[in-house]
């Protein structure tokens, strides 16, 4: 049995020609980038080569604009507090409903300790809701927080408009982008979108996992999380990540060469599984927008079965995918952002998430769209709802011929 | 992400006796389909036998391994063992559920009692309508989000020996979305364990049976002995084992009080009811 992996928003394969960019820096090449002698020349162009290609990757101004970390998760934590750190007479925070956890729960964690947090909902198509964004933003707001695209339905968030939005309301609010799911399947330029800080995750687009990348623009000052030695200008302690930071940079000029082909190939693929699925299956239904999606995504809802055993089944066949059902994740509710969608409850457990990367091939989705229908079937049969799936099929059928 | 057991993984890939039994002589559901998981449980009843037994879930891999062994498990089974069988039963066929999916193996048990409850049978027919009424305070609801009552929750504790609101939460599902009732829940666990314990040490005494136990030694055979001396008692209140109580008339006041609470009070109550039993003088 081949693998099939679709689940690319939540990690990826390395990349072979990242895995080899690496090699050296653990096998020769091993100093410290902050080293006096020559033998650590190379780990420190290493170093400073990567902070070229990736303010390049997402066009920042300066190469001191950027900061390596281990993860998205850290990037986002020392950017929030490190901007409310510097800001401590402000106390209000903006974000969305439908963030990560990695922001959700640090935001969280804030309210406890004072912090006003307003969450902007979305509406059934997982868009946000720009107008109570607007009249949230105040003089007592220090940061906005919204991710580039969602983790669960692909869908983007206009960042451009939102910073336009925000600093015509209040100059001193900076604004924070979580572009983990963006970075490498639709361009990011973080000078033309108005972004103060902004972070990524490698091991989203073909780099391991453990190296995260934080952009904080010149005018906007943070305290580091992590404090010890003067690496990353003090911004983030720790000896550099050399084989990890050169890895890194290799997967963004990778990534930056492909946008085209995630625009055009991979968004061809993922629309051919879209609507083939959507097509066969009768108790199916698109969970999200149709347009102004990332290229990969795509996340659909099975009526009156429930997902955790729809991704049993399809991992019996080899193919790998995710669900917004309670019971993959081990908590008991389903996906909050499925949920702040208001997905119909008869569908929010049976949500499917697809996602694609380059290395997708037209056979694999042949194969799923193939696989699909019969594991939905075999499910449907269990299902104690049958006389809603029998009137859900005949009102497929009429709108059909209809 | 699921350390599913081989059983498990066996009963949701091939699940036994899907589907529905017409004319079915008790039928029993649990869960809802808001809920994230639902089962409807199907017996054929024949001289008290459960001859035929089928199951439609909706839910996850667990939820339908444990449909499917419970019905396999009934078969061929007198009503009277039914009746016996306990999600733990469940559970244990499975060889074991992972701690956060216990509650689908409670699915299986609760569906499986409603069904009892439900029989179609002249002999075993309860009104249901008539055991709500009775069961007024055991059928409220504790936790909104999923709709679990009290009753629930306390047959997970006492069946399980579940001691936190964690565990209830794997178990029930109860305080597992908006969080509100966990207080409540630890009640609970907190009035089972003590009735465990009451039950060990007082020869099955309830709660409320040693309370009316104590107020009765105190009333008719205490207090009548400290009357004659110009003094009184009254039982303030009971605290696990902790008895608390006001001394009245000349015993408060007197320097010997203390005396008078361990060596008469508190020996008697532990002698007739307790041999656990504190006596706590409160002014």
């Amino acid at each position: 049995m081949t693998l099939i992996y679709l689940d690319n928003n939540a990690t990826t394969k390395t990349a072979p020609e990242v895995l080899e960019a690496m090699f050296p820096y653990f096998e020769e090449q091993y100093g410290n980038p902050s080293s006096i002698y020559e033998f650590a020349k190379k780990s420190n162009h290493a170093v400073k080569n990567a902070r070229a290609v990736l303010k390049d990757f997402i066009n920042a101004a300066d190469e001191k604009e950027i900061i390596f970390t281990s993860c998205g998760s850290e990037s986002a934590n020392t950017a929030i507090r490190g901007v409310l750190n510097m800001n401590k007479n402000k106390r209000h925070i903006i974000t969305t409903k439908v963030e990560h956890p990695c922001v959700l729960n640090l935001y969280k964690t804030l309210e406890k300790q004072g912090y006003k947090v307003d969450y902007i909902g979305v509406n059934s198509n997982g868009e946000l809701d720009l107008a109570e964004l607007e009249q949230a933003v105040n003089y007592d707001t220090a940061l906005v927080s919204v991710m580039h695209a969602n983790n669960e339905t692909g869908v983007i968030f206009p960042i451009e408009k939102i910073s336009e939005i925000i600093k015509s309301k209040n100059k001193e609010t900076k604004f924070f982008v979580d572009a983990v799911q963006t970075a490498g399947k639709i361009p990011i330029d973080v000078q033309a979108c108005g972004i103060d800080l902004l972070s990524v995750s490698g091991h989203k687009f073909h780099a391991p996992k453990g190296i995260g990348v934080l952009y904080v623009n010149s005018k906007t000052a943070i305290t580091p999380l992590i404090i010890g030695g003067h690496q990353e200008r003090g911004l983030r302690a720790g000896t550099e990540n050399v084989p990890y930071i050169a890895g890194l940079a290799k997967a963004a000029e990778l990534a930056s060469d492909g946008l085209k082909y995630e625009a055009t190939e991979v968004k061809r693929l993922r629309d051919k599984l879209e609507s083939g699925i959507l097509r066969n299956i009768y108790n199916s239904r698109l969970n999200t927008a149709v347009t102004n999606r990332v290229p990969n995504t795509t996340n659909i809802g099975f009526e009156y079965i429930e997902g955790e055993l729809i991704l049993l089944h399809l991992s019996d066949s080899g193919i790998c995918a995710s669900s917004g059902s309670a019971c993959t994740s081990g908590s008991l509710e389903p996906s909050h952002v499925l949920r702040a969608m208001n997905v119909p409850f008869t569908s929010i457990h049976g949500s499917i998430r697809f996602s694609l990367s380059r290395y997708t091939t037209e056979k694999e989705i042949d194969t799923v769209i193939e696989v699909m229908p019969k594991i939905i079937d075999k499910i449907r049969t269990l299902s104690p709802y049958q006389d809603e799936l029998e009137a859900l099929k005949k009102l497929k059928s009429s709108n059909y011929q209809g | 992400m699921w350390d599913y057991s081989e059983k498990v993984m066996d009963h949701y890939r091939n699940p036994r006796n899907v589907g529905k039994i017409d004319n079915a002589d008790a039928v029993g559901e649990a869960g809802s389909l808001a809920c994230g998981d639902s089962l409807k449980i199907y017996l054929k009843i024949e001289n008290n036998i459960v001859t035929d037994a089928k199951f439609q879930t909706f839910g996850c891999g667990s939820a339908v391994a444990s449909s499917s062994i419970l019905t396999e498990m009934i078969i061929g089974k007198s009503i009277d063992e039914v009746r016996k069988i306990t999600n733990k039963d469940i559970a244990d066929q499975l060889g074991g559920l992972p701690p956060e999916k216990m509650h689908c193996s409670v699915m299986g048990y609760e569906a499986l009692e409603d069904a009892l409850k439900n029989m179609r049978n002249n002999d075993e027919y309860i009104d249901m309508d008539e055991l709500r009424s009775n069961e007024n305070t055991s059928e409220k609801i504790v936790c909104n989000c999923f709709g679990i009552t009290e009753n629930m929750i306390r047959e997970a504790v006492l069946q399980n020996g579940l001691k936190t609101v964690d565990e209830v939460t794997n178990y029930t599902k109860a305080g597992g979305a908006c969080g509100k009732c966990k207080n409540t829940i630890a009640n609970i666990i907190n009035t089972c364990s003590n009735k465990e314990k009451s039950e060990d040490n007082q020869n099955n005494l309830t709660f409320a049976q040693k309370i009316l136990k104590i107020n009765n030694i105190i009333e008719n055979q205490i207090s009548p002995e400290l009357r004659k001396d110009g003094g009184d008692i009254t039982l303030v209140d009971i605290d696990g084992n902790n008895v608390l109580v006001k001394l009245r008339g000349k015993c408060s006041g007197c320097k010997n009080s203390h005396i008078t609470i361990k060596a008469f009070v508190e020996s008697t109550l532990r002698q007739t009811v307790d041999e656990n039993i504190n006596v706590i003088e409160v002014s």
